[in-house]
């Protein structure tokens, strides 16, 4: 069926500010959609809040909305735009919910808006868990069993069908608390009888426990014409118990008989059609009986996921494009299969290769709060590896995770290693340790239920790396030894370690022995068809299927899993540099790991490998493409880490060179030019032991902040106000630290207003690009801090002081591209506290405020233009005043007060775009899910009796009991944990509570407004 | 219940004793970087080295590939491979060992088997064999670690291609006597294979009340075909392909299928003659080399595909309802239905990659034929409708016959 012509706008919901369990792959989908429909001759109108994402850039819609993602707010650009329709299912569970309450007020039908690409039903079929039951019960497939009982009796009688272990959750108890797992009749009277008091409706659901079951994830496509096709098989290493964002996971499935798979896809199609998905993908989880292959369906999501866009990018073939396609009623045989051209969209892939995904996590962030992984996801990013085998792909996975452990694990007692077989993100490695220790797969597989299957391959790489260490050395290998330790998956880090050799010796031996990896393409059909697509990973193997093109070619770094400090900004900046190098007629090569992300769409660069950035991987694919240029400066500090080796091994590494880069990072040399170009800066030192630092913050002075150096997000970094404290954040911080880095001691200034610049130099020119304002005061991290460009508070002189400050020493830096500045304001002195020559996290939403592509600009600056070449000599100045808020996952991590401080722990993003800075900050906090009343009661813990006068003045009242719409919290007690656990507003600054009242007033005075950035 | 803590040595589903894993203990000898070698010699003069599993020794055959992910068994098993070495695209085969439920025959019919990597365990509550185990007892020779994706992409581009597998090292003029061997096997096309797979005798499947008797040539069966058949309602007798059309007659049987099968179409004319003297007697299903022999018995021609369709992904288009179904397929011939004389035969099935023919239906009589897989095993399940199809016609049919005067007395019923 063609596509329909009745509809000519749509309206596309985005997700949101990145927050753990829904990140960037909906920028993916998003990106990936709007392009689809706009191609098919569709207009596209988009809203999201995010201004960090590929999505929310100018050219990807037609009319794009940084707005917030409410009801109301969607109504305004409704309104405004009179879109035909709304395709709400590429914004994750934020759009879904909107959509859903939109339909249920009858927004939708008011302006004759059409919900397409999911329908009412469906979605409640799907997500209500009564209606889903009755579902599965209809086509019968079993869902776990669970009975919702009153008294103990019942309870008794039903636990004797499902047994034990028995699974206790008591109704309505806040946050989930209440009940846990019975493995016998003891704990169950227990647990049932103390369930029953703690619910305030005397009645607890007794489940069936899957613990431990086998997991595996099916993504099925349907269209108009019913017709199914799975897309990807995903079994997780982690069985049932961890959230599927929280396991390894592994594509294709690998522990199924044919018989299995077909039943799981059988059930699949069965599903989809029964909840009424009528196009487009679903994500459908199943439990699976390792004793008896009993199947349970646990869950599915109807609508595109995490794990569609890990199954896109671990097949090739582009889930979200064609159900946003299936949406406007192309049919799947009617659509083409971009990868080999002349196939059909109507086929299900089938892959000679397999993919491996490890999440990445964030709990040193969060001390104090258990890592246990459970039900409820905590990742924060993840990794995505290709390799021949399971062995290679999961080697490579761990290299791209950034984390080396081993060495931890090797000196830890048994008793600890054991305590971490339980479901936690060390778990991998000390399998990997037990293994080593002698220890069994069958022990492993009866401590973890982990098929044992994968213990087996964990076991052979460990018997691998015992056999390297009897053999002879190096020199003496030969080429079919290298050729297989390489196949394994070795890095030549690893074989390093095990044989106590230099890296570069590793490397030049294996060089010798023509010991290098080829590149194969990934192509849906398992090499059945020729394919075209552009999408290269590295193996250990034979044929090599990428040739060198005869082009100019620029290799980008991406910025690798999303993690706290370095998330989906630095993908924008880097997708915009390919976007602005292909424009400029270079071929673009982008490597990366995160399959989350924009830059890993094969779409998008005009090449792209899914490899490691590591030096070895890196270096690899530029000996193979031989570029003329490669870009680390814009994926944060992944790549930036490898300039120095890069350059050393000969690599042309383009825009600011790494000297330059060392430069700036190195507290001395900086020092002393901050000291020639009389730009003032706080007291401060470098330390290379504890007791230097000790000796350092006395002379300096307390307070003083504290922290190592060379790292991304300010990452085990804190005030401290006297030696006591000192000596403690030595003992527990520091000494936890690898690699003995070296320590900063800086003055801390208290009550000091921070400051954010962006500039672009090209050696001989600089441009400063914005002055972003904290709104928060210094001490609190600038990735935590809200912000407001342009600057409301400062003063015409202090702004051209910082502009002054930055030109001079962007040159004096030899900056090619982007530099972030941070500066400090105390009583009308500016301070300078420290430059990054890189991009920073405010790219994209500067770049929106000021309406200038700067990442772009930077590329081109890299290849050898001038800004003068670029048209960007003055520094704007924005009509519109933009606020970014941030938000934070504290409610993810129990006990954890959620009081800013200079260690980031935002994940996320939104923006509020006014031409009141208070409106912008009061729409920024909407964007962030912060929904300030304007109206009602509030409370202060502290005395501020000008904010309690504001308060009133504003026409609220005043209380001291938890029955408030707004909490104000400087002393942050325990309060500020009840308020954010029942979703009400609260303020832990002074500075925050002074814009929030002035943007309650300014809400409450004046009708907000929405405006497209095309404007 | 956020961070639920729990241990799995207190689940007590989880017994001592791992159901279905068969660790094949690496031998304290037995070197994951130094593995016995073995090596893939290709007509054209390509050598491929790897490494030996499987059953000692040597094979020779053409070699082909498949790119179904799970099945392994299945495909080893199904009589269509007789005479062929199979390449799996897919890199870990034997993962979840093997089973006694999913022999497609009585013992594996693929000369060799060529994989990336094979497992020496099996992990799966269905499993009763490891794969070394059962390749060695069914003297199946494979060779593992190899580029199998460089072989596929040699092979997806036509054309037959004989290889030997040899196991051990070998000297260059060893080699080069493999390649000549190679080169001068015997080729398919033209080969008459049958007798190489077809029942000895004729057995039959009683359902013990009234259900529709079903008669099945054998030209090289999967049990799942005659599994489908039974679960449609039918009671099956299996006939060896030489079978006249008088003896089948004389069974009485209200349907008759022709069967999947290995080699080129055009080997067993007996079967044109047979399926040509039963047209238009009895509803008729074909299936895979039914529905070449049945195109062929009617006067038509098949042809070589460019590459042959080797997988379980395949998307087939139901002209009739318009429906999109994914199949199991493993044919390098298909019928060019515009040869069929006289229009006799009408096409309801397309492949959507290629647009070559998947399955047709004649004009006049119940007979129809697919040129894939519809009992699948390994594959998806899409498909199955046509053995109830088969049966709603069959029991439609039901003795009323509209049966030419001529072809009677051709049959000498």
């Amino acid at each position: 069926m063609p596509k329909r012509t009745d509809i000519h706008k749509i309206l596309i919901l985005g997700s949101g500010p990145i927050v753990i369990g829904q990140a960037a792959e909906f920028d993916y989908s998003g990106t990936q959609a709007c392009k689809a429909l706009r191609n098919a001759g569709y207009e596209v109108v988009l809203i999201n809040s995010n201004p960090a994402t590929i999505m929310t850039d100018p050219d990807v819609a037609d009319k794009t909305y940084i707005e917030p993602l409410t009801p109301e707010f969607v109504e305004k650009v409704i309104i405004a735009e009179r879109p035909d329709a709304l395709l709400p299912t590429l914004g994750g569970q934020t759009a879904l919910n909107l959509a859903k309450t939109l339909y249920e007020e009858g927004t939708l039908e008011r302006h004759s808006v059409e919900l397409i690409g999911a329908n009412y039903n469906a979605i409640q079929k799907g997500e209500d868990r009564k209606l889903f039951q009755e579902a599965m019960q209809k086509i019968g497939i079993a869902t776990p069993k669970g009975k919702m009982v009153g008294t103990l009796k019942e309870a008794l009688e039903f636990v004797i069908e499902i047994g034990y272990p028995a699974i206790i959750r008591p109704s309505f108890t806040l946050g989930g608390t209440g009940g846990g797992i019975a493995y016998d009749e003891a704990e169950f009277k227990q647990i049932i009888t103390q369930g029953l008091h703690d619910s305030p409706v005397h009645t607890v659901l007794v489940e069936q426990s899957v613990l431990g079951w086998k997991e595996y994830e099916l993504e099925v496509m349907r269209d108009h014409n019913d017709t199914v096709v799975i897309i990807c098989s995903i079994e997780n290493f982690d069985p049932m118990g961890v959230h599927t964002g929280d396991s390894i996971t592994v594509a294709p499935a690998q522990t199924l008989s044919d018989k299995e798979y077909q039943q799981l896809r059988d059930y699949s199609i069965a599903i989809i059609r029964e909840i009424g998905v009528e196009t487009g993908g679903s994500n459908i989880q199943f439990a699976v009986n390792p004793r008896n292959g009993d199947v349970i369906v646990i869950e599915m999501n109807p609508r595109v996921s995490r794990s569609s866009a890990l199954a896109s990018k671990a097949t090739g073939y582009p889930i979200a494009k064609i159900a946003a396609l299936l949406a406007v009623g192309y049919h799947l045989d009617e659509l083409p299969n971009d990868i080999t051209k002349e196939t059909k969209a109507a086929f299900e892939p089938s892959i000679d290769y397999v993919v491996t995904k490890i999440p990445r996590f964030a709990f040193e962030k969060f001390p104090g709060t258990p890592d246990d992984l459970g039900t409820q996801m905590r990742s924060v990013g993840e990794v995505m590896s290709i390799g021949r085998t399971f062995k290679e792909s999961l080697l490579k996975a761990m290299r791209s995770l950034e984390l080396d452990v081993r060495g931890e694990m090797q000196h830890k007692h048994l008793d600890e290693l054991e305590h971490t077989l339980r479901p936690n993100p060390m778990r991998l490695p000390a399998l990997f340790e037990l293994l080593r220790r002698g220890k069994s797969v069958q022990y492993l597989f009866e401590k973890t239920a982990i098929d044992p299957w994968f213990l087996s391959q964990l076991r052979e790489i460990v018997s691998v790396e015992k056999e390297i260490v009897t053999l002879p050395e190096p020199k003496t290998w030969n080429w079919e030894l290298w050729r297989e330790i390489k196949r394994i998956g070795f890095s030549d880090a690893d074989i390093a370690k095990l044989v106590g050799e230099k890296v570069s010796e590793i490397r030049k031996l294996r060089l010798e022995h023509h010991s290098a990896p080829v590149y194969k393409t990934v192509d849906t059909c398992a090499a059945e068809f020729e394919a075209y697509t552009p999408y290269h990973y590295s193996t250990y193997e034979w044929e090599d299927e990428v040739s060198r093109s005869d082009r100019k070619k620029v290799i980008i770094l991406g910025s690798g899993p999303n993690r706290i400090g370095q998330g989906v900004e630095f993908d924008y900046a880097t997708v915009h540099a390919v976007w602005a190098l292909r424009e400029a007629g270079y071929e673009t090569i982008m490597v990366n790991s995160n399959p989350e992300t924009v830059s890993t769409d094969y779409d998008t660069a005009d090449r792209l490998y899914f490899e490691p950035l590591t030096f070895e991987d890196v270096f690899n694919i530029i000996e193979h493409e031989k570029p003329i240029g490669v870009i680390v400066q814009l994926g944060g500090q992944t790549p930036l880490k490898l300039a120095r080796a890069l350059t050393d091994a000969g690599a042309p590494i383009w825009g600011t060179s790494a000297d330059a880069i060392h430069f700036a990072e190195d507290r001395d040399s900086f020092h002393d030019l901050c000291n020639r170009l009389e730009i003032p800066q706080p007291a401060g030192g470098v330390a290379t032991d504890p007791q230097e630092a000790i000796n350092l913050a006395t002379d300096i002075g307390y307070p003083v902040m504290v922290r190592p150096s060379y790292v991304l997000g300010g990452r085990a970094m804190m005030q401290v106000h006297s030696e006591a404290e000192l000596k403690a954040y030595l003992a527990d911080v520091y000494a936890e630290l690898p690699g003995n880095p070296s320590i900063l001691v800086d003055k801390f200034i208290e009550g000091a207003k921070e400051v954010d610049v962006d500039a672009l130099g090209d050696g001989e020119t600089v441009v400063v690009a914005g002055i972003m304002e904290h709104i928060e005061s210094a001490g609190i991290h600038s990735g935590d801090s809200a912000c407001i460009t342009p600057p409301v508070t400062l003063s015409e002189t202090i702004q051209n002081t910082i502009i002054d400050y930055s030109l001079r020493l962007t040159k004096a830096i030899g900056v090619k591209g982007l530099i972030n500045i941070q500066y400090v304001i105390k009583e009308d002195e500016v301070f300078i506290i420290e430059a990054n020559p890189r991009a920073s996290r405010t790219i994209p939403y500067l770049s929106k405020a000021i309406g200038h592509p700067l990442a772009k600009y930077a590329a081109l600056i890299a290849s050898g233009k001038t800004l003068k070449d670029l048209d960007f000599t003055r520094t704007p100045k924005p009509e519109l005043y933009s606020v970014k808020e941030v938000v934070l996952p504290f409610l993810k991590f129990k006990n954890i007060l959620p009081i800013l401080g200079p260690e980031m722990r935002s994940t996320g993003e939104s923006m509020g775009i006014s031409d009141n800075p208070y409106l912008s900050y009061f729409k920024g906090q909407l964007g962030a899910n912060v929904k300030l009343p304007l109206k009602g009661k509030a409370r202060i813990i502290g005395s501020h009796a000008d904010l309690e006068q504001d308060l009133k003045n504003l026409g609220f009242e005043l209380c001291e009991n938890q029955d408030y719409d707004l909490l104000i919290d400087t002393e942050h007690t325990r309060e500020l944990r009840y308020a954010l656990e029942n979703g009400i507003p609260y303020l832990t600054t002074l500075e925050a509570a002074h814009w929030t009242l002035k943007a309650i007033a300014a809400a409450q005075a004046t009708e907000m407004q929405v405006r497209p950035l095309q404007a | 219940m956020n961070g639920v803590l729990f241990s799995m040595s207190r689940c007590n589903f989880l017994s001592n004793r791992l159901i279905g894993f068969k660790d094949a203990r690496l031998r304290p000898s037995m070197s994951l970087l130094q593995k016995p070698p073995a090596l893939l010699a290709l007509e054209d003069g390509t050598v491929y080295y790897g490494y030996a599993f499987g059953y000692s020794g040597q094979t020779i055959g053409e070699v082909v590939f498949n790119t179904a992910m799970t099945g392994y068994q299945e495909i080893l098993t199904d009589p269509s491979y007789n005479g062929q070495i199979v390449t799996m695209t897919y890199p870990h085969i034997g993962n979840y060992g093997i089973s006694v439920y999913d022999m497609e025959s009585n013992k594996p019919y693929a000369r060799g088997f060529i994989v990336r990597e094979f497992s020496r365990v099996a992990s799966n509550h269905r499993s009763n064999q490891d794969l070394q185990s059962f390749m060695e007892q069914h003297k199946v020779v494979g060779i593992e670690g190899i580029d199998t994706r460089a072989l596929t992409r040699r092979l997806r581009s036509g054309g037959v291609v004989k290889g030997v597998i040899y196991h051990g090292k070998a000297s260059p003029e060893l080699e080069a006597e493999l390649v000549a061997q190679a080169k001068n096997h015997a080729d398919i096309d033209g080969r008459d294979m049958t007798p190489e797979v077809t029942t000895e005798l004729p057995y039959a499947r009683p359902t013990f009340k009234e259900s529709p008797r079903v008669a099945v040539i054998d030209f090289g069966i999967k049990h799942s075909i005659v599994y489908k058949l039974e679960q449609a309602g039918a009671e099956v007798i299996v006939v060896p392909a030489q079978t006249s059309p008088a003896q089948i007659m004389a069974l009485n049987p209200y349907g008759l299928v022709i069967s999947n099968g290995p080699g080129d179409p055009d080997g067993p004319k007996y079967a044109h003659d047979t399926v040509w003297q039963l047209l238009g007697l009895l509803p008729t299903y074909g299936i895979c080399l039914g529905h070449q022999l049945l195109g062929l018995a009617v006067g038509g021609k098949t042809f070589k595909l460019a590459h042959g369709h080797h997988g379980a992904n395949t998307p087939v288009k139901n002209l009739v309802t318009g429906e999109v179904e994914i199949t199991s397929q493993n044919h390098n011939y298909a019928v060019d239905i515009t040869s069929i004389p006289g229009n006799q035969f009408k096409a309801t099935h397309i492949n959507l990659n290629d647009n070559t023919l998947e399955g047709m239906a004649h004009t006049r009589y119940p007979v129809f034929s697919v040129q894939y897989h519809p009992e699948a095993s390994p594959g998806p399940h899409d498909a199955s409708y046509l053995f109830n199809r088969f049966i709603e016609e069959v029991n439609a049919f039901e003795g009323a016959t509209a049966m030419p005067a001529m072809k009677a007395e051709a049959v000498k019923l």
